[in-house]
C-alpha cells in the first residue's frame, strides 16, 4: 500500500514532536491508544487561560506512519485555536486532509480521542467537568 | 554503486537466477510439447526436460525422481499431502498433528479437515519457537495418521527436530510430513535421512519461478498414496492431473542443481552476514532476537525493536524491503500469530522486523540495512511515548491502556 504525499511528509518531517510540562496547571495531557493494539499515542497542549487559546501542542507516537502523521497534523492544527475549536475537530477531516485509506481511519481516530483527552485533563485540572467523549469508534 | 532498495525480503520469494531463466527458455518457446504427448517427438522433449528435472529435484533431497510430484506450489503440495493423506487413510484413522507456529498453508487446511469430522491437534512451541518431542509423543494415537511439522519457519527461521519427530511419528504407525518450503535448498535436507514420508516446497523461494512446486510422495518403506485433490488426466501416477508447467519444471530442477552444487558457500557467506546484522542490531538497546538463534536457517533474522512499531519503522527503512510482525493494515490488528505463538507479547510482536537474505545479497547491502535500520529507530524512539516512559523508568504495565 502506498502512501500519500501529506502522510510521508508528516512522518519524514514530524511538526511539534515532544514533551510539554504535564506538572503545569495549563498544559493538558491526553495519553491514547494501547501498545498491544501497535498504536499509543501522547498528545499535550498549553492553554492561555486568559483567552482560552492553545499556544502550543506537542506530540509522541508509537505506531505506523498514518498514526505519527494524523497527531503531527493534528499539533498542527490545535496551534492558535482555541480549546472550543479544538473540540470541534473531526477525525474525518483528518483522514481527508492525509488521505488516509479505510483500513487507516482508526489513526484518525486515535488523533481525535487524543485532542478530546487532552482537553479533558485540562479541563479537569482547572476545576472544569469532564467532558462525554462524543464518539466511541472502538 | 549501490541500487537503491535493497531487497532483504527472500523468505517472501526470491529473485529467479539468471542460470534458472537461461535454462526455461527453450522451454518457453521453440520447445513447447506437451508432456504427455507420447506419439511425436514435441512431447518427448517436453518429456525427457521434466524427467531430467526430476533428476535434479531428487538429487537435492535424496529421493528416487519417481517420488516427485509437480504442483503449482508450496500451498497446493500442503494441501494435496494433507487432504490426499486424510483421504487415502480414513479406514486407519482420522488425527492429524501440527504446530500453531505452521504456514497458513497447512494451518487453514487443517481447519478444513476438522470441517470434514477430522481431529486435529495444535501443538504450542517454547519462547525459541521449538515444538516439545514429549508433548509430541503424548498427543500421538492410534488413530493418529499424520504429523506435519514445518521444516524451518518463514518468520523466524526456527528448524524444528525433524529427525526426531519423524521417529516419533514412525513410531506410533503413523506418517511423517513437513512443509520444507523455506528449508529445501538451503539446508542439506534429505528425506531418508530426516525420516520425511511426504514433503511440500516451492521453485521460488530457491531462486526458481513462481507456480512451480512439489510434493515429495514416498515410494518405498512405506509407499505412500495420496487421494488426488485434481481431478483429470491422470498425471502425476494418478496424484495431480493437469498439463505439466514444463519450462517451471525446468526451472525448478535447474534452482535445486544450483542449491546443491552452492549450498554450503552459500551457508557460510550468508551466516557470516545475518550474523553480522543481527550483532550490529543488537548493539541498539533494547532490541532482542525472536525464535532460536542455534537452531535456524542461515540467511534469516527476525529482531524486535522494543517501542517502536514495525509498520512505522518499515517506512522509516523505505530503502529496505523487509517485512514486519506488526498487521496493522489488517482489520484485526492482530500481529503475527508465529511470534505471539512463542510467547512473545503483542507489543514486542508489533515492533519487530524480518530480514531474509539472498545468494544476492552482499556485504554493502548489509552495511547500508545496518545504519539504516539504526538511525530509523533512533528517530522514532525520540517520537515514541513508550521509549520516554521507559527511560523514566515508568513500568509500562503498570498504565491502564485504553484498549481499542
Amino acid at each position: 500500500m502506498a502512501y500519500s504525499d501529506k502522510v510521508i511528509d508528516h512522518y519524514s518531517n514530524p511538526r511539534n514532536v515532544g514533551t510539554l510540562d504535564k506538572s503545569k496547571k495549563n498544559v493538558g495531557t491526553g495519553l491514547v491508544g494501547a501498545p498491544e493494539c501497535g498504536d499509543v499515542m501522547r498528545l499535550q497542549i498549553e492553554v492561555d487561560e486568559n483567552t482560552n487559546t492553545i499556544t502550543d501542542a506537542k506530540f509522541k507516537t508509537f505506531g505506523c506512519g498514518s498514526a505519527i502523521a494524523s497527531s503531527s497534523l493534528a499539533t498542527e492544527w490545535l496551534k492558535g485555536k482555541t480549546v472550543d475549536e479544538a473540540l470541534a475537530i473531526d477525525n474525518m477531516e483528518i483522514v481527508e486532509e492525509l488521505a488516509l485509506p479505510p483500513v487507516k481511519i482508526h489513526c484518525s481516530v486515535l488523533a481525535e480521542d487524543a485532542i478530546k483527552s487532552a482537553i479533558n485533563d485540562y479541563r479537569v485540572k482547572n476545576g472544569l467537568p469532564e467532558l462525554e467523549m462524543a464518539k466511541s469508534h472502538h | 554503486m549501490l541500487k537503491l532498495p535493497i531487497y532483504l525480503d527472500n523468505n517472501a520469494t526470491t529473485p529467479l537466477d539468471p542460470r534458472v531463466l537461461e535454462a526455461m527458455m527453450p522451454y518457453l518457446t521453440e520447445v513447447f510439447g506437451n508432456a504427455a504427448s507420447r506419439n511425436h517427438p514435441f512431447g518427448w522433449a517436453a518429456e525427457e526436460a521434466v524427467d531430467y528435472a526430476r533428476e535434479q529435484i531428487a538429487g537435492l533431497i535424496n529421493c528416487d525422481p519417481k517420488e516427485i510430484i509437480f504442483t503449482s506450489g508450496a500451498t497446493e503440495s500442503d494441501n494435496l499431502g494433507i487432504k490426499g493423506v486424510f483421504e487415502m487413510y480414513s479406514q486407519k484413522g482420522n488425527h492429524i498433528i501440527t504446530a500453531t507456529t505452521e504456514h497458513k498453508a497447512v494451518l487453514d487446511t487443517c481447519k478444513h479437515i476438522e470441517k470434514l469430522g477430522g481431529r486435529v491437534t495444535y501443538l504450542p512451541v517454547n519462547e525459541l519457537g521449538l515444538i516439545s518431542l514429549e508433548e509430541l509423543e503424548a498427543a500421538m494415537t492410534p488413530q493418529t495418521i499424520l504429523v506435519t511439522i514445518m521444516y524451518g519457519n518463514n518468520e523466524t527461521g526456527t528448524i524444528q527436530p525433524i529427525r526426531e519427530i519423524a521417529a516419533i511419528a514412525h513410531k506410533h504407525g503413523a506418517l511423517f510430513m513437513t512443509d520444507g518450503t523455506q528449508a529445501v535448498g538451503k539446508v542439506p535436507v534429505d528425506v531418508i535421512a530426516d525420516g520425511i514420508d511426504l514433503m511440500a516446497f516451492t521453485a521460488h523461494k530457491m531462486y526458481g519461478p513462481k507456480g512451480v512446486g512439489a510434493l515429495y510422495v514416498r515410494r518405498k518403506n512405506p509407499r505412500v498414496k495420496v487421494t488426488a485433490q485434481m481431478d483429470g488426466g491422470g498425471h502425476e501416477r494418478g496424484m495431480r492431473s493437469g498439463t505439466l508447467n514444463v519450462p517451471g519444471i525446468v526451472g525448478l530442477g535447474k534452482a535445486c542443481e544450483l542449491c546443491k552444487q552452492e549450498m554450503e558457500a552459500d551457508t557460510q557467506r550468508l551466516s557470516a552476514m545475518r550474523d553480522r546484522l543481527e550483532r550490529e542490531l543488537l548493539t541498539l538497546e533494547e532490541s532482542y532476537v525472536n525464535g532460536s538463534r542455534e537452531h535456524r536457517l542461515p540467511h534469516v533474522a527476525n529482531i524486535s525493536f522494543k517501542y517502536v512499531e514495525g509498520e512505522g519503522l518499515m517506512m522509516g527503512v523505505k530503502d529496505l524491503a523487509v517485512s514486519s510482525g506488526s498487521a496493522c493494515t489488517s482489520a484485526s490488528l492482530e500481529p503475527s500469530y508465529v511470534l505471539k505463538a512463542l510467547g512473545l507479547s503483542d507489543d514486542l510482536a508489533h515492533s519487530s522486523l524480518r530480514f531474509g537474505l539472498s545468494r544476492f545479497s552482499t556485504d554493502e547491502q548489509i552495511d547500508y540495512a545496518i545504519n539504516h535500520v539504526k538511525e530509523a529507530v533512533t528517530k522514532l524512539r525520540e517520537m515514541s511515548p513508550l521509549w520516554e516512559m521507559f527511560k523514566e523508568g515508568i513500568d509500562l504495565n503498570s498504565i491502564e491502556w485504553a484498549e481499542h
